[in-house]
């Protein structure tokens, strides 16, 4: 058999085996499904959080300030209307609600660390599979990630904050900049070791075209890691947002975030700790919901996934 | 390496210290040196105290140098280098007498001509003082002890300045110290305090080093703010940085340091609750919160809309969002600081209550058509942060359109001295915070300079005030000036330079178990501390 | 492969040129004023203007450009704006306690984090593997700073086991030395535990699937014999490269766990530069890391070779 209907009918045999099944593999798979349940109530508690009993989460009350759960107090209602309203989760040093402030805060935590993943990664996959095959451009390109790695982005961060104010678009380019260099170089890695692979180097061989090689060949292999690798920017991306809100150049504090609301409960840490606790509680349960979704999607996506150990 | 560093290191304090074993008899056993750690509320960036005004250089100031006069606890100017002095009849000389035996750091005499040079370069930078110098005529050394001050007319804060007792104290350098140009920074760290400034020592963002001065001689009067006796009790005093405030107060609990200067306000039940952390209100005069609004640009170009502003905020929705425990503030009508010769309640009560109605009524008239205004928001330092929301909040309630921006302090200090326009990196409002020693009377508060372009950040423009101003500082009669003062403090409200947000406490933690003697006064005093204990 | 090298260190000089380039630009097109700052609250718009001047800030940007670089190529990093001292020996103070971190920190997560990943990608689908994914989950859940006050806590103010806060040169004497390092280095670690057992795991399950496992596998090889010598060996690029990642990650992120533990090292040298708009320290520290992670990238590629010889240089 030649080598390229080797690659061929590997390919073929792949597609076949697992196409069909795939989505009904992913159901049964219970890291999938948690994962999935959970990140869709966290994206559903963002939508629907103006009905969930909230009030304006920024609107401050500095005599209700630093109440612990389950405070009890009138509020009127812009309506005018005065009504009895329970402090769930306490409040914060503003007397701000810390329950709506919460569940608000979902909205621009997910946006931040979808967003921050869905670049990093399509920007750093492109430059990855591009440098680590053509190797003249690999030097160059490579260089240059250096370059961009080697700023801190608590830089960057301040820089572009204070070029564009603070606000959500620039804390998440500031966080997705210095990811890019480092997807670029997992792919690339990948990349170097496919190019060895004997039905690659056959493929070249064989005067395949460059795109339908990175296309058939390098690109489902680059999948799985950086499915990982995804989740791990996106979760890690929540948790930047919170240490830029830490050093003071992150989201203003008007839009609630479970990051910036823990940074700035941290200095009570000791005296209120619910100021860290629900939105940590809630940050953790999306951080394994992510996490569990991409293990679970790279269990069922990966062609060559065997059980057998 | 270190070994081979700490040897020369040896070497050289060895040498250094020949000229004075000369004089001695015996050192002091190394066994018993006490050293107070100290973590100040920020970390010593320039050493300078002429070249900023920033207040961590200026309590650096307080370690290594000295003042002719202090300001003591009731507010009377006291001779400190100073030992006699004199005014002519027609108040136009000023003769003064230093003590006898006040040393530099390095072993020379302090001379006449040391101070002469010191209050030139001083007053070269700090307002107060060039204020003082546009008044002298000339100054002369007559002997190395004494020397005049010529007027060309009278001046009723000679003393006043000369005792100024925060940023920029006019401290006494040697003169070829005193002689660098006031633009650059001095790089010689010789004083004649209570403590010397070990160089070698120092590591910015670590620490930073004092050891007591031997030859320094205390008057005899016990302290009393800066002034009376200066005696070190400490061999030693480190002040750490340590840029986290819950650490920093988790050390103290733990017994790492003995004093933490500045806690912030949420964190003191911790420091409550332990038995062997005291809190002090060194500082009795307190704080002030200044809202501070921009004459350039709209909304703010407006006289009715700044009164708008007045009438819509109020002291105390400030005061307790960011201080919380009321211990710890105070709702205070005087623009010039309660308890203090100048404090007034005529035209600064506007701040004691908000008056929404009035407010919107204000807008109403000067025609206010939206414009946001452009709020600075600052977002890392603790006493600061949480005044912002509540400006903005209530500026909203009094019909105000508010475009809150957040940044960290440093770009705030940055932003505000630009003069464009809101949309073009400019600004139309923010928050800061000054000590009170700072404002306690209309010319060394910066925010009553109505001189346009001279003025500080706003650049507010009024001759009236500018007027009532110089007539303040030419007349020494106490009444009038009194009258003067309070009339500026009316004309403030009325043109509306800034709103005077509330003034609080700074409590200082210290060791109880081991700290003892800490001075009251503006900043904070090392000397008269002493320690049990290494 | 010494060609190799010398080919690299010798690329590194554009890639240091194009970071100095960059952040110069970057810090005098960005708003935010160093004279302001050094001026401090009560300073006059005139008071900061003639400092302005002093500090040459006010001369055209091509000018202080060359100024800079001129120095530059002579050794001289400049004086920092604040301290009057040369921002060279202000960098040689905070080497120590950053690297001393770093290096605690690592050894710390490959010790637990490699093991951990094997066995978890051995065991795939068992409790061992659940509880890994767990904890590595918890490590990425929780802030730094958070967890540092936790630990701190815990183990300094409850139980008085360490000091709260601090650094003790290691010319003080090991324990000393150690016993402040313990704290932060289990702050900073868990993170890099959570990623790089991750990564193993991923990494190991992957080669379990190739046929040569297969095929030794078959040669009724022991299953601990195929792990270390074949799956281990062959997960190894992807690994290598994340700790290599986590190595540049480190120098950076020892900023949190600096502040929280008061730790006078290069992170917070950065921050408090950069919060201060010292622009001569910026570039200074920013061309020294810049250096370090291309260093380290060169590394990395280096032992790329070793592990599997099928990449060539």
């Amino acid at each position: 058999m030649t080598a390229p209907d080797l690659v061929d009918s590997a390919a073929q045999a792949a597609a076949s085996a697992q196409r069909p099944s795939l989505f009904r593999q992913m159901l049964r798979n219970h890291s999938v499904t948690f994962g999935t349940v959970v990140l869709l109530a966290m994206v559903i508690l963002g939508l629907v959080a103006p009905y969930l009993g909230t009030i304006d989460p920024a609107s401050i009350d500095p005599v209700w300030r630093n109440k612990v759960p389950g405070t009890e107090r009138t509020i009127t209602l812009p309506s005018g209307e005065d009504v009895a309203f329970i402090h769930r989760m306490g409040t914060d040093s503003l007397g701000r609600d810390l329950y709506s402030r919460v569940i608000y805060g979902a909205r621009i935590s997910l946006i931040v660390g979808l967003f921050v993943a869905l670049i990093s990664v399509a920007i750093g996959l492109t430059i990855g599979l591009v440098s680590g095959y053509i190797r003249w451009l690999d030097g160059i390109v490579m260089r240059v990630m250096d370059g961009l790695m080697a700023i801190p982005n608590i830089l960057l961060a301040i820089g572009l904050v204070s070029l564009w104010g603070a606000g959500v678009v620039t804390v998440i380019i500031a966080i997705a900049v210095p990811e890019i260099p480092r997807v670029v170089r997992l792919v690339r890695s990948i990349v170097l070791s496919i190019r060895e692979e004997p039905y690659v180097e056959a493929a070249i061989s064989v005067g395949t075209p460059l795109i339908p090689i990175l296309y058939r060949h390098v690109l489902p292999n680059t999948v799985a890691p950086l499915l990982v690798q995804g989740t791990y920017v996106c979760a890690s991306a929540i948790l930047v947002e919170a240490i830029l809100s830490f050093l003071g150049v992150g989201i203003p504090p008007e839009t609630p975030t479970w990051g910036n609301i823990m940074a700035e409960g941290r200095v009570l840490f000791q005296v209120f700790p619910h100021n860290i606790m629900f939105p940590g509680v809630f940050l953790a349960l999306t951080i394994l919901a992510v996490n569990l979704l991409g293990d679970g999607l790279r269990d069922t996506l990966d062609p060559r996934m065997a059980k057998r150990f | 390496m270190t070994w081979g560093r700490s040897i020369a290191r040896s070497l050289l304090a060895a040498a250094a210290a020949v000229p004075m074993i000369a004089g001695l008899t015996t050192a002091t056993p190394a066994a018993a040196e006490t050293t107070l750690r100290v973590v100040m509320h920020s970390d010593l960036k320039i050493v300078d105290p002429i070249w900023t005004t920033a207040y961590i250089t200026r309590n650096h100031g307080y370690m290594i140098y000295d003042t002719l006069f202090a300001m003591d606890e009731k507010l009377n100017v006291t001779p400190q280098m100073v030992d006699t002095w004199k005014v002519s009849d027609d108040k136009l000389t000023y003769t003064f007498t230093l003590r006898d035996g006040l040393k530099w750091h390095d072993g020379q005499p302090v001379t006449a001509e040391d101070c002469i040079a010191s209050i030139k370069r001083w007053g070269a930078k700090d307002s107060m003082g060039q204020k003082l110098l546009s008044f002298v005529a000339d100054m002369k050394a007559t002997d190395a002890n004494t020397f005049t001050m010529q007027l060309k007319e009278a001046y009723g804060l000679v003393l006043l300045s000369l005792a100024k007792p925060s940023s920029n104290v006019p401290f006494m350098m040697p003169k070829r110290v005193a002689e660098t140009p006031p633009g650059d920074q001095i790089s010689d760290y010789i004083g004649s305090g209570p403590f010397k400034f070990e160089k070698d020592q120092w590591k910015p963002g670590d620490k930073t080093v004092y050891t007591k001065f031997a030859d320094y001689k205390p008057r005899s009067e016990p302290g009393s703010w800066a002034a009376g006796g200066k005696v070190a009790k400490v061999d030693r005093v480190e002040w750490i940085s340590m840029p986290d405030h819950q650490t920093a107060v988790n050390a103290l609990v733990a017994g790492e340091i003995d004093v933490l200067e500045a806690p912030p306000h949420d964190l003191l039940p911790i420091l409550e609750g332990s038995s062997d952390v005291a809190l002090l209100n060194t500082n009795p005069l307190g704080n002030q919160y200044m809202f501070r609004m921009n004459w350039l640009h709209p909304p703010f170009d407006n006289q009715k809309v700044r009164q708008a502003a007045i009438a819509a905020l109020a002291q105390e929705p400030f005061l307790q969002a960011v201080i919380g425990n009321p211990k710890y503030y105070k709702v205070c009508p005087a623009m010039f600081v309660c308890d203090t010769p100048f404090a007034f309640t005529e035209g600064g009560d506007a701040m004691v209550k908000s008056d929404f109605d009035k407010s919107k009524a204000l807008l109403k008239e000067a025609g206010y058509d939206g414009t946001p205004v452009v709020l600075m928001h600052s977002t890392d330092l603790a006493v600061l942060t949480n005044l912002a929301p509540v400006a903005a909040d209530l500026l909203r309630k009094g019909g105000f359109t508010v475009d809150m921006q957040s940044m960290d302090w440093q770009t705030l200090v940055s932003r505000r001295s630009k003069k464009e326009k809101p949309a073009e990196g400019g600004w139309n409002a923010f928050l800061t915070s000054w000590v009170a020693a700072d404002i306690l009377n209309p010319i060394s508060a910066a925010g009553y300079n109505t001189g346009c372009d001279k003025g500080w950040f706003g650049w507010p423009c009024d001759e009236e005030m500018e007027k009532l101003r110089n007539s303040f500082s030419t007349e020494t009669d106490e009444a009038k000036q009194k009258d003067l003062a309070k009339q500026i403090q009316i004309r403030a409200m009325t043109i509306g330079t800034h709103a005077h947000a509330g003034q609080w406490y700074q409590p200082t933690a210290i060791r109880s178990d081991r700290v003892d003697g800490m001075l009251n006064g503006p900043a904070p005093f090392f000397w008269n501390i002493s320690k049990k204990g290494g | 492969m010494l060609a190799f090298v010398a080919r690299r260190l010798l690329a590194t000089i554009p890639v240091l040129a194009m970071v100095a380039l960059f952040v110069f630009l970057m810090l005098r097109l960005t708003p935010g004023d160093p004279a302001a700052i050094i001026a401090g609250d009560n300073a006059t718009p005139i008071q900061i203007e003639e400092i302005r001047d002093r500090l040459g800030l006010n001369d055209p940007l091509p000018t202080q450009l060359v100024i800079w670089i001129g120095k530059l190529l002579q050794g001289d990093l400049g004086e920092s704006f604040f301290f009057k001292m040369k921002v060279t020996d202000l960098i040689i103070q905070r080497v120590e306690p950053t690297l001393a971190l770093a290096t605690t920190t690592m050894i710390l997560t490959l010790l637990v984090a490699i093991p951990l990943g094997v066995v978890a990608a051995y065991r795939q689908g068992g409790w061992l593997d659940r509880a890994v994914m767990g904890l590595s989950v918890a490590g990425f859940s929780i802030p730094v700073f958070v967890l540092g006050y936790l630990l701190i806590y815990i183990f300094a103010v409850e139980l008085k086991w360490f000091p709260v806060q601090g650094y003790k040169s290691i010319s003080a004497g090991l324990w000393p030395f150690l016993h402040r390092l313990i704290l932060p280095s289990i702050t900073l670690s868990v993170i890099y535990i959570a990623l790089i057992a991750r990564i193993t795991r991923a990494s190991v399950i992957d080669v379990l699937g190739e046929d040569y496992i297969r095929t030794a596998k078959a040669k009724g090889l022991t299953n601990r014999v195929v792990l270390v010598r074949h799956a281990l060996r062959n997960a190894a690029v992807p690994i290598v490269t994340i700790v290599g990642i986590g190595i540049a990650l480190l120098i950076g992120g020892v900023v949190v766990t600096e502040s929280v533990y008061n730790i006078p090292g290069l992170g917070r040298l950065t921050v408090d530069a950069v919060l201060g708009r010292d622009y001569p320290t910026i570039q200074a520290v920013i061309l020294v890391f810049s250096f370090v992670y291309v260093l380290i990238n060169l590394l990395i590629d280096l032992s790329y070779t070793l592990l599997d010889p099928r990449i060539r240089y």
